[in-house]
């Protein structure tokens, strides 16, 4: 069988010489060549971005940690014709004032309250945020009951004071609300046992809570206007995950929801607050508030902006965890509701734990934004860790050149370690989530 | 008959279990809450306006404003400006820097983008270190970084730095030569109409070419000609004629202060560097995610093809690229937008300090001043979203 192909073709007779070895494949040098030098345009590139870097990291060093004055008392030390030699970074004002830039003006002997407030909030975190701690669903009854309680009592000192005729009216409404819970049942021929069960339980939550409040743990009361710095920062960011977190899933709810008005209702929040600048939000909770209330009734300074970014924060959450809501395939509603689940049982046991579990990463993601954007109440006139460091820069106890640059390197630092932990952490469950998918 | 009915018929069960029945009270409750405590709302907020002795109402437009903008794109002056016109001036100054950040912040993003993905190490390290920092520092501290920092450092007028060619840095902000229109300067403004116009009839032209036979014509080069060249031509042919249509007001040193030229405020500066910086870091981001999804196969079958390494990038790479990168980057564009507002922390006059600032503070009109400010934001957001939709349609990948 000879193949029927006429054309000429080239056929090599005797065999080829061997190319020399490639001279060097591993090692620094041929890295470097393959990564760095590998043709005209990446050479010049290389060498420019070499030079750039020559240029803008020695001197940010040399600033940063050599020319720098770490200890001192006063402007002489980070003045350059007082301390008579180059001054870089002035960390000795941070040190001197890393107590008002925690605290703010928080009575010095009470400042441990704000330590157990950190520490409380640590706590919670790390329960929550960590995917293998033990009991997350206490841990979620801590962070979203236990521990706001625990620190409004721990922070302003508790001791509301509510009186006999609250307590009354309390009763009565608690009453109430347990004969409406049992009327609903007898309407609707149940047994009138988890009827009971679940309006008690939400009297006792209240109760309990306002007990606590009204309780008088022998702590000094601390007005809000005392608060500030990392405090105040840390306070505003934690009010907003705590608050946005509940809110955000019910509005991710009420968009995905079947009755038109509910849906119409959250989009239109959702779309609202989406829709404007923060500082906005924050100027009409300042101003619009006070208005919207009777006039006998003023509102907290700290607490207008609170509730204007922990408004905010909740649309956000909503659209992220509307995105979890949407990705769980729809076999899961329909098996949900084939076993005889109604609408909250088919939510809490079923859709939302799958549904938040994927979205965590988006959450981080939201919180990240949330964290960076508590600064913004700066703006306002809340003291948070960047007015307290636009107050502390104008001191003329520590007036020296570089007092503003060693100011916002602070803040500088502080905001990216917390970002960028955080965002580390997102990216690591989005690996741990994503392992399970590959196969 | 009748019995048939009767079996098929569900057993007789509570309205109350009814899921129709139930949606219609929730919805009831639901707005008999928000009508309620929107009642409350504006009953109270009517009878604290009336005690305070504010007015109400949108008249507050029109009356004399009585305070100075710093930056105004049209004639503004306190004692014959009304509210409304700074309400104008304000947004004119948001859209402008928008704008102009917009512009700065995609190509400096762009480039981050594709540096993050260089095979050259270093250039990847350097694009990731920028958007790793820009992205996890709060832009207020990095705004007021760069006003109060690095621009707060610039030296007094009379020790100007000068770059030659009438341009001046100070700590009054970039002076540089102010161009005067002459009355014949129309015809340059026209040329480059022309160019536009022609350009896009060219490129059109040139697409129904490359669709019949094949040819690509140089769209790039001829773009750029039309578009630069014919002005250009134009004022060279006026110059040359002997007439002069574009002069120049050179800034001129003072004792004191640089008079005449074009001034540009540090805080303007400082806001422009500040938003075009951090957006940038988030826009490389959606670059390299919008890179690194057109899937590898369509490079290699490109390649493939026979078309180089820039063909590949140009026509096969970068416009299925654009179809993921284009939502995210535009939602990147309108926090740019909205972001403008931190103006009010160093004082550039944009809408919400001119008008939710000066203006709320000296007319107590808080409802009106708010619902305005947020009503432009919203009708940008709005718009923004709706041609987002329309080119979202007409990209989206035919499925069968």
């Amino acid at each position: 069988m000879s193949t029927a192909v006429d054309s000429p073709h080239f056929v090599r007779a005797n065999q080829v010489e061997a190319l020399p070895p490639p001279n060097l494949t591993r090692g620094p040098i041929a890295w470097a060549r393959e990564n760095l030098f590998s043709g005209p345009f990446n050479t010049l590139l290389t060498l420019v971005v070499l030079y750039l870097l020559y240029v803008s990291i020695p001197p940010l060093v040399e600033f940063l940690f050599i020319d720098a004055v770490w200890t001192g008392t006063g402007r002489e030390a980070c003045r350059a014709e007082t301390a008579g030699r180059e001054v870089g970074a002035c960390w000795a004002f941070i040190w001197d004032k890393i107590n008002y830039f925690t605290y703010g003006s928080y009575p010095a002997d009470e400042r441990w309250r704000v330590d157990t407030f950190f520490v409380l909030l640590a706590i919670g975190v790390v329960w929550l945020l960590w995917l293998r701690a033990p009991r997350r669903d206490l841990g979620a009854i801590y962070f979203f009951w236990l521990f706001p309680v625990a620190s409004y009592i721990v922070l302003t000192g508790g001791n509301a004071d509510f009186g006999a005729g609250f307590w009354t009216g309390f009763l009565i409404f608690g009453a109430l609300l347990i004969g409406l819970f049992t009327l609903i049942a007898a309407l609707l021929k149940t047994s009138i046992r988890p009827a009971l069960l679940i309006g008690g339980g939400i009297v006792a939550v209240i109760g309990i809570t306002l007990a606590l409040v009204d309780f008088d743990w022998g702590l000094q009361n601390v007005p809000t206007s005392l608060w500030g710095g990392i405090l105040v920062t840390l306070l505003v960011a934690t009010v907003g995950i705590v608050f946005s977190l509940p809110f955000g899933v019910l509005l991710a709810l009420g968009r995905r929801s079947k009755l038109p008005i509910v849906r119409m209702a959250s989009v239109i929040f959702i779309e609202f607050v989406r829709g404007v600048p923060l500082i906005t939000v924050l100027i009409m909770a300042n101003t619009m508030l006070p208005l919207f209330l009777p006039g006998d009734i003023t509102v907290d300074r700290l607490l207008r902006p609170l509730i204007g970014t922990a408004f905010f924060a909740s649309a956000y959450m909503a659209e992220v965890v509307r995105g979890g809501l949407q990705a769980i395939p729809k076999g899961q509603y329909e098996g949900a509701m084939s076993l005889g689940l109604s609408y909250p049982q088919m939510m809490v046991f079923i859709v939302l734990p799958q549904a938040l579990r994927i979205v965590i990463p988006g959450i981080v993601n939201t919180f990240i934004g949330l964290f960076k954007d508590t600064s913004l109440v700066a703006i306002v006139g809340i003291f948070d860790l960047i007015k307290t460091i636009e107050a502390s820069r104008i001191d003329p106890e520590w007036a020296a050149p570089t007092i503003s640059y060693t100011g916002y390197a602070f803040a500088a630092f502080f905001y990216f370690i917390f970002c960028w932990s955080m965002s580390r952490y997102s990216l690591g469950v989005e690996r741990r989530l994503a392992a399970g998918q590959k196969r | 008959m009748q019995t048939v009915v009767s079996q098929t018929s569900p057993p007789k069960k509570s309205v109350l279990y009814d899921p129709k029945v139930r949606g219609v009270f929730y919805q009831a409750l639901l707005v008999v809450v928000v009508t309620y405590l929107f009642y409350v709302a504006t009953t109270n907020a009517i009878e604290n306006l009336q005690r305070a002795k504010i007015a109400s109402g949108f008249g507050f437009l029109d009356v004399t404003a009585g305070f100075d903008i710093s930056q105004t794109l049209f004639q503004f002056s306190a004692a014959g400006s009304t509210y409304g016109e700074a309400f104008l001036i304000g947004l004119l100054n948001t859209l402008l820097v928008s704008a102009i950040g917009i512009v700065f912040a995609t190509i400096l993003g762009f480039t981050i983008g594709i540096a993050r993905l260089s095979s050259n190490w270093v250039v990847a390290k350097v694009a990731m270190v920028y958007v790793e920092v820009l992205r996890n520092i709060p832009l207020l501290v990095q705004l007021l970084f760069w006003y109060i920092a690095v621009l707060g450092s610039l030296p007094h007028p009379r020790n100007s730095y000068e770059f030659g060619a009438g341009f001046y840095l100070n700590a009054r902000g970039l002076f540089m030569p102010r161009p005067l229109y002459a009355s014949d300067a129309w015809l340059i403004a026209a040329a480059f109409l022309v160019g536009l116009v022609g350009t896009f009839i060219y490129r059109r032209w040139a697409w129904r070419r490359q669709e019949q036979t094949g040819e690509q014509a140089p769209v790039g080069l001829v773009s750029l000609g039309l578009i630069l060249g014919l002005p250009v031509a134009t004022w060279l042919v006026l110059t040359l004629a002997g007439a002069n249509p574009i002069g120049v007001e050179m800034p001129e040193r003072g004792t004191f202060n640089l008079t005449g030229g074009m001034q540009i405020l540090p805080e303007f500066v400082a806001l422009l560097l500040g938003l075009s910086t951090y957006t940038a870091a988030f826009i490389a981001e959606v670059v390299r995610a919008g890179i690194l999804a057109v899937s590898r196969g369509q490079t290699e079958a490109a390649g493939s093809l026979g078309l180089t390494p820039g063909q590949t990038l140009r026509l096969v790479v970068i416009p299925q690229a654009m179809r993921v990168i284009i939502p995210p980057l535009t939602s990147q564009y309108l926090n740019l937008t909205k972001n403008s507002s931190l103006a009010v922390a160093i004082g550039y006059p944009d809408l919400v300090q001119v008008f939710m600032g000066t203006v709320l503070n000296q007319t107590g009109q808080a409802i009106e001043v708010i619902v305005i400010t947020m009503g432009v934001y919203l009708t940008i957001s709005l718009i923004t979203s709706y041609f987002m939709n329309i080119y979202n349609r007409r990209v989206a990948i035919v499925e069968r």
